[in-house]
């Protein structure tokens, strides 16, 4: 049956999210919007302490997506700090046994932790299977060499805990795509270190990092999924991708809560100016700025559901790659115009750092970039509703 | 607990009507756009499929299944797909029966309601929009004015489907600053049917101008008796009709040009095969299914008999830019193919045009 209702139990936990984010998160979000590289200890500690609680866990169903959304109407900076296994964590489910999953989570639950992704390379992004990095097989290790950029909470998963960091690389350069697998590289291991890091336009309480790989040694058992490579099948390659069919609508949902906050302060402003926006008038009679914002909250609310069917999809063990895409380049792309028009609309308000709009719109360019680009989610969904491989539509 | 899954029943309707729309309308919609004619037999045929009457009770002579907007939205979706002015004439009897069920008094339930329960299809309509500039559902000129035991009804009316043959129609007017429904049968002195009107597109489907020249009805007529209806209701459950069937214009016009542009060869690739090309699909198929969405999460609060109108009144904006998006995009593809008749995204994107004006012309 199609429903919109939560349970209590999810209505609760949504509730405890936004309390969260306006207690928590709001107070301390310029500051550590313009210290970049500092570390918002307490905000770690007291989000590590209530971590039983559920708020922040990652969760693959459609309230996760709306906890998510609530704790990024707080400040989507700090949520990606929030100690926790991350896109690595998701890389390590979506492609990893039974066994890693325990190996590499377990270490999770001691003291604050985080799991990062590194995938994109100086000279490649979107196209994963130009990926440099090599994996060379030694005995029961593999030796890793090669750069990562823009990894995101890797100082955190590596230097101030004890996390992990998710690599791809490839074990076998001649076989393209075929040959691109994922390594789990613990936090402290020989031959891997932090580098630069990066002063970012928007979320920037989290850190973004480069990751260079000299000769770095990690046990055999540390590839995810299969070891062999099949020139002919490119199910290894196809079963890391499968990371992003859980990661970007979880994305698609941070892009939400960014977008909300934005929504929501520009009706505020309005309501406290007496400015009422109608609903269920023609279209002609209503005016530039009730167009705008019923626009606004249009596309807004076209993103939210297109994000809740991908996660719901992915809660029912259907496939969801083509949905998770659509939803993706929707919210990160409808948040990015959102935040955009919402500055326009506030005038010096908006474009003031005293109040948290121009922040907002900083934060949200960045829901259109990463976990693939607006521009690689089209294409994903065009090759799929095409029925395309990446050979017909490039 | 949050579900995007119709159920059971509601999948095996949507399969039948699914079927119907392939096998019946798609094969005489062009005929019927250029003839400006729908065959009856098409009508009966879907008629037949109690699309309109399983939503009536038992006690006014109905199967006694449960009145969904849900439902309503998933049938308007693969009815549009099929035609739009079929669409519009095979559920034409609900813009009457549906008020009268939801907010009819007793005695019109048992007085209306069997009448579309029949087995053969009556038409039965309702009438809304006004022509003149401006128009604004929310504050008629048509005026109703009680007196004594009549009401008496003036103002002109457009866009009235099946005006023409329909035995009742309800009449929307202004009255003491309210608007209501009037029911007022076919025949009555100062009830005049116009001309059929020319339009740009639904062409197959035969609309009128009315006009009420101090047209008396009896005060019982007044839809609801004295509690009247809920208006804003009745707009919002058009809103999301109309905006289910826009996504199910603009899935035709999508699927249509895919399947083109996989086949259209320049420089030697399908057309499909360039960003271009497949970047608008893409959208178009992203904005289709957004707004599907939006109109179940508006439906699903009309079941609930919660207040909607933010929901159907942003769904219904949204549908009709994305149909017109849509719907102008399957032209595109088609190029020059596209503008001529011998392909049918020419005529969604009349039809397509047309949502942003069509109030009140589909309820669910």
């Amino acid at each position: 049956m199609i429903d919109f209702e939560l349970t209590p139990e999810e209505k609760k936990q949504i509730e405890k999210a936004h309390e969260l984010a306006e207690e928590l998160f709001r107070p301390i979000s310029r500051y550590y919007d313009e210290h970049e590289h500092e570390t918002p200890q307490e905000f770690i500690d007291k989000m590590w302490e209530i971590r039983g609680e559920g708020i922040a866990s990652m969760g693959m169903d459609a309230a996760a997506a709306l906890r998510t959304e609530e704790l990024c109407w707080g400040d989507a900076g700090l949520y990606l700090c929030i100690p926790s296994p991350g896109l690595g964590g998701a890389a390590v489910f979506a492609a990893g046994t039974k066994e890693q999953v325990t190996r590499f989570l377990a270490g999770f639950g001691e003291k604050p932790t985080w799991g990062a992704m590194a995938m994109t390379e100086p000279g490649c992004g979107s196209d994963t299977a130009a990926i440099t990095t090599t994996a060379v097989r030694d005995g029961d290790e593999w030796v890793l060499n090669g750069e990562k950029i823009f990894v995101t909470m890797g100082k955190r998963a590596l230097e101030d805990s004890n996390g992990l960091v998710v690599v791809w690389a490839t074990v076998d350069k001649s076989a393209g795509r075929a040959g691109i697998k994922s390594f789990v590289v613990p936090a402290g291991t020989p031959g891997m270190r932090v580098e630069k890091m990066e002063k970012k336009l928007g979320i920037r309480a989290s850190d973004t990092v480069t990751i260079v790989f000299d000769n770095c040694r990690i046990p055999f058992e540390n590839i995810l999924g299969n070891p062999e490579v099949k020139k002919t099948e490119t199910k290894g390659f196809r079963g890391a991708m499968a990371t992003f069919d859980a990661t970007r609508p979880i994305i698609a949902a941070q892009a939400l809560g960014v977008g909300r906050a934005a929504l929501d302060y520009v009706k505020e402003t309005l309501e406290n100016e007496g400015i009422k926006i109608r609903y269920g008038v023609p279209r002609q009679k209503l005016t530039a700025l009730e167009r705008d914002i019923t626009e606004m909250e249009a596309n807004y609310k076209a993103a939210k559901l297109l994000t809740l069917r991908a996660l719901w999809m992915m809660s029912q063990l259907q496939p969801n790659s083509l949905e998770s895409s659509m939803a993706k380049a929707k919210a990160g792309l409808a948040v990015t115009k959102i935040t955009q028009k919402a500055v326009e609309i506030m005038g010096p308000l908006g474009y003031s750092r005293k109040y948290l709009l121009e922040k907002w719109m900083r934060d949200a360019k960045i829901n259109d970039i990463f976990e693939g680009t607006g521009q690689i989610n089209m294409l994903v969904t065009a090759r799929r509703i095409l029925n395309y491989s990446r050979d017909q539509l490039k | 607990m949050i579900s995007f899954s119709p159920t059971e029943e509601q999948q095996m309707i949507v399969a039948m009507v699914k079927q119907f729309a392939s096998d019946e309308m798609r094969k005489i919609y062009r005929e019927c756009d250029e003839s400006g004619d729908i065959p009856d037999s098409v009508i009966d045929t879907a008629w037949k499929m109690g699309l309109v009457s399983s939503s009536i009770p038992e006690d006014y002579g109905g199967p006694d299944g449960e009145h969904s907007a849900i439902t309503g939205s998933l049938i308007g979706e693969e009815l549009a797909w099929g035609d739009l002015s079929m669409a519009m004439h095979i559920l034409c009897p609900s813009l009457f029966a549906y008020p009268v069920l939801e907010m009819g008094t007793d005695i019109q339930r048992k007085k209306y309601l069997p009448l579309v329960c029949d087995e053969k299809y009556k038409a039965t309509t309702a009438a809304l929009i006004e022509p003149r500039f401006g128009f604004d559902p929310n504050s008629l000129s048509t005026i109703a004015r009680l007196d004594g035991n009549e009401y008496v009804l003036n103002g002109e009316k457009c866009y009235v489907p099946l005006a023409a043959e329909a035995d009742l129609l309800l009449v929307y007017a202004e009255e003491n600053s309210s608007r209501q429904g009037f029911i007022i049968e076919k025949g009555t002195k100062g009830l005049e049917v116009g001309e059929r009107e020319k339009n740009m597109g639904i062409k197959a489907l035969a609309t009128y101008e009315l006009s009420l020249k101090n047209c008396r009805v009896p005060k019982e007529n007044r839809l609801g008796g004295e509690k009247g209806c809920d208006f804003n209701r009745i707009m919002n459950c058009s809103r999301v009709a109309l905006s289910a069937m826009a996504v199910g214009v603009a899935k035709a016009a999508f699927e249509y040009s895919r399947d083109y542009a996989k086949e259209r060869v320049a420089f030697g690739e399908p057309v499909a095969s360039r960003q271009a090309i497949a970047f608008m699909l893409a959208e178009m198929a992203i904005e289709i299914d957004a707004t599907r969405l939006m109109v179940w999460e508006a439906a699903w609060k009309l079941d609930r008999k919660e207040e909607a109108t933010k929901e159907a009144s942003l769904v219904k904006a949204y549908a009709d830019d994305m149909v017109l998006m849509v719907t102008d995009r399957g032209v595109q593809i088609l190029g020059g193919h596209g503008y001529v008749r011998e392909h049918p995204v020419e005529l969604w994107l009349r039809n397509g045009r047309g949502f942003v004006t069509f109030d009140g012309m589909a309820i669910v």
